[in-house]
């Protein structure tokens, strides 16, 4: 049981890796924001798997708990932030060429 | 290997596969909001499956601290499916106002 939690947060870490490249690569802004959201939602999975490779999961629940919280509250702050910035600073040019 | 770690690693590995299904559309589709609702789906879904796995196998000496620890995965897992969709609807609402173009079949194909 333990190896098999040690593949899926080694799985778990790739997959992360493949979402950094739609975060650095992204065409927009908001690109960017979506990959970094997925990322911190897999690693609220990961700590999670952590806690049970570590055998002390009533520690790594908290843990997740408050990083559940915090990227939603992250994701959402962005999100508000560069709508209320990008329409002061990029009018057209930047978003056309995204799609 | 009981019942419930059987059901746990069921449910661990059908919630990785589909966080492997909505990395592989966050790479791979044409637009932004096609790759949203990929994220949107890797987002609640799998990660409430891998979350009640967690908690099925972290149930298994029935004591009442372990039931605590479950009790509080559920509550992460709740969560999740109520504040993953806000977060993208606030991303959504934002790249509308900003005007990003949805992709169609008749223009050129971005990389």
């Amino acid at each position: 049981m333990h190896s098999f939690f040690l593949i899926s947060s080694i799985l778990l870490v790739l997959l992360m890796g493949l979402s950094l490249i739609r975060t650095v690569l992204g065409p927009t802004i908001l690109d960017r924001i979506l990959g970094g959201n997925v990322i911190g939602t897999k690693t609220t999975v990961l700590l999670l798997l952590i806690g049970l490779l570590y055998e002390n999961l009533s520690m790594f629940v908290d843990i997740a708990l408050a990083y559940a919280l915090l990227n939603f509250i992250a994701t959402l702050g962005a999100a508000k932030f560069f709508l209320r910035r990008l329409a002061v600073y990029f009018e057209k040019g930047e978003m056309e060429e995204g799609s | 290997m009981t019942v419930l770690s059987i059901l746990s690693v069921v449910l661990i590995v059908l919630g990785l596969f589909f966080f492997l299904i909505g990395t592989i559309g966050i790479l791979r589709l044409p637009d932004f909001y096609t790759r949203l609702h990929a994220a949107g789906k890797c987002d609640s879904l799998a990660s409430v499956l891998v979350i009640c796995g967690v908690a099925l196998y972290s149930l298994q000496p029935f004591t009442l601290a372990n039931l605590l620890v479950s009790i509080k995965l559920l509550l992460i897992a709740v969560f999740v499916f109520i504040a993953s969709p806000t977060a993208t609807h606030a991303i959504t609402e934002a790249a509308l106002v900003l005007g990003v173009k949805p992709w169609t079949r008749g223009k050129k194909k971005r990389s």
